[in-house]
Parts: C-alpha cells; structure tokens; sequence
C-alpha cells in the first residue's frame, strides 16, 4: 500500500515511490520537490528562511534555503537518486499580508523563491515547473513516480504541475 | 538587564507571559463583549514553546480555514500580535457587530468575506488587539500601540507562517501566547503576541521577573 508521507514547517524528508509526499498550507514558506526521473526517489524540503548565513542560530538546516536544499539533495543521493537524473518543483513563497511598508521581513516569501531557485541552480538540478508568489497559502502533495506536483488552495480549483 | 533567549525558558517566565494572556484577552474580551452586546468568556491562556511542526495542529489542524489580522507594535514595545479566528466564528461575529451596528447583514456564515465584511474585521481586529494591548501597557507602564491591520483569510498554517518565520531568524521554536474565547455561541479566537526578542527581555523587567 502506497502512503502519503507528511513534512512539517522547517522539514524535510524522502519519498520513494509508490509512495507519495506533502506539506499542509505553505504560506511564505516554499516546499521544495525534487526527484530523480530515472528511479524515482524523491523527497520535499518545507523551507522557511533564505539564507543559513544571515541567522546565528542555524543548527535545523532544513529550515533555510541554501542548507536545506543541499540536505535534501544529499539525502536523495544516499538513497541512491542521481544527481544528473534530478528535477524539481517549487510552490509557496506567498506574501501572506498586504503591508503598506515593503520592508525586508515582508518580502521574505520572494526572497525565500529566489533562494531556493539559487542552490538549484548551483547543484544543476533545473525546476520544471513552479507555482509561488502572489498572496494565499498551498497544501501540496508530491509523486514521485509521475512527478506530479498537485498544489490545493483555500477557494481555487486544485492544479496540478 | 539580562539578555533574553527563548532557551532559557523558566517557570517564572511562563507564569508571567502567562498573565499578560490572561490580562490582555481579558480585556479583549469585555470589549468583544460591549462591541456585540452578548456574553463572552475567555479560557486559561496556553504558553507554549512549539517545534515549528507542531504550530498547525495547536491550532486545531494545518489546513483549518481561519481569519488572521496582523498588527505591528510600536513603542517601548516593538514585535507584531495577532488575532485569529475561525472562519466560522468570523462570520458569527461580523454578523453580530454589523446587526448591532444597524448594517444589513449579508452572506451569512460561510465562504468569502465581502469588502464590507473584511472592513469589519479589521475594526474587530483594531479594538479587540487595542484592548488587548491597553490593558498591557497600563500593567508594564510602557507605550505601546498597534499598526493598521492587516487581514488574510487562508489556512492555519499558512497564516502562522508569518509570526514562526520571525521566531526561525532566532531558533527552532516558536513561543504561543493562546488565549480562546467562548461565547453564547461558541466563537473560537486566538491571540499570539510576538514581540521582538529584545521586548521580552523589556516585558519581563516590566514584570519585575527579570532583573
């Protein structure tokens, strides 16, 4: 029986298929999706903040961009994916309030998108296909097997990228 | 005065952040009260420290659709509150201000809030954190004053992940101020204060627990 695996805000985990893999209401965060197209190993990271440099305390490395990523990957390598086999899908990153004030905090959604798509791009793993920004929150479910990255939103036809 | 980490967590800290819920929401609470003209109870506020997994399901699920309103703080306290509701208890209690306010009610208790209902809420939102806040600055005898609010209507999680995400700049947990209310029909509020890490150490000096 295949089952559906949860990952928690700053969290990461692998999903081998047929199993499949999902994180509840992404708001700023942005759920991170990778797999190998070959053998199917999987995994999603739910990270929180950009940069693991800019924080002191930075000992959950699932909760920043760079860090969890790179962990994710890692993981996914030891359970026997292919870095060069690799894809990915991104969804969340959210401004989940509309404040006059643009200031940095308010932006981290943005900023948690683009930090994200950085350390892809450094670890050569190209992003198929994404769903983020603009302001509400997403519960997505992950399979490995298809690649299938299904994104449900409060009030919104549920898509599937 | 002593610097502040959530690491540091002791009883007397808890018992304070405690009573400032109970003080706060209570107040919250009479002026929800006076606001509807009906009966409304508060439960013991919680403080908990929470893994970041674990916030959703305080909440009573990650993917509860809830109304939250952010406020900023600002003053001598600086952080940000705010208030959540249920969707279902957010209808209830728009409906009852804007009847009590001589408005013609409209959709009733489900789905989307039009621009007049979110209106409301943000009124809601403004006295109720108002109040919360008041009866916070005459007990620490500190300036504090809320922002304009701003209002999402989304999923638990997504919502809460605003305030966790400035707890993560600090650590690997967040810090819940929870207080519920209860009324003749039963209206299911949140408030979560989130003060900047340097206003904790600030608050419990106001409290005399913290030299």
């Amino acid at each position: 029986m295949a089952e559906m695996i949860k990952v928690g805000m700053a969290d990461l985990k692998l999903c081998i298929s047929p199993n499949s893999i999902t994180t509840l209401g992404l708001g700023s965060c942005v759920g991170v999706a990778i797999r190998d197209t070959g053998n199917k190993v999987g995994g999603l990271a739910h990270v929180m903040l950009p940069d693991s440099n800019e924080i002191k305390n930075n000992v959950n490395i699932a909760k920043f961009a760079d860090t969890g990523v790179a962990e994710l990957v890692r993981q996914m390598e030891k359970a026997g994916a292919r870095r060069k086999m690799m894809v990915a899908k991104i969804a969340g990153g959210a401004q989940m309030f509309a404040f006059q004030n643009n200031s940095q905090m308010m932006r981290v959604g943005d900023r948690n998108v683009e930090a994200v798509k950085k350390k892809l791009r450094e670890l050569g793993i190209p992003i198929k296909a994404e769903d983020t920004g603009l302001n509400y929150g997403r519960t997505v479910e992950f399979y490995p097997e298809s690649g299938d990255f299904v994104i449900k939103s409060v009030g919104k036809p549920v898509k599937t990228i | 005065m002593a610097e502040f980490d959530l690491n540091n967590m002791n009883d007397l800290y808890f018992d304070a952040l405690r009573e400032i819920g109970n003080i706060g929401a209570g107040n919250a609470a009479s002026a929800l009260s006076s606001m509807i003209d009906s009966k409304v109870d508060m439960k013991v506020p919680r403080v908990e420290l929470l893994d970041f997994k674990e916030i959703g399901e305080a909440m009573g699920g990650e993917e509860t659709v809830m109304a939250g309103m952010l406020l900023g703080i600002e003053g001598d306290l600086t952080g940000s509150i705010m208030f959540l509701l249920e969707e279902k208890s957010a209808h209830i209690l728009v409906g009852k201000f804007m009847s009590h306010m001589g408005m013609p009610v409209g959709t009733g208790n489900e789905g989307e809030f039009n621009e007049m209902e979110q209106s409301v809420l943000k009124e809601i939102s403004n006295i109720m954190t108002g109040a919360y806040l008041n009866s916070l600055a005459s007990f620490t005898n500190m300036t504090i004053l809320p922002t304009v609010p701003a209002l999402a209507v989304d999923m638990a999680e997504a919502i809460l992940s605003v305030p966790a995400i400035q707890f993560g700049m600090v650590g690997d947990r967040m810090l819940l101020i929870q207080t519920a209310f209860t009324g003749d029909e039963a209206l299911n509020g949140f408030f979560i204060l989130v003060p900047d890490m340097p206003s904790y150490g600030k608050l419990l000096s106001a409290l005399g627990v913290m030299q």
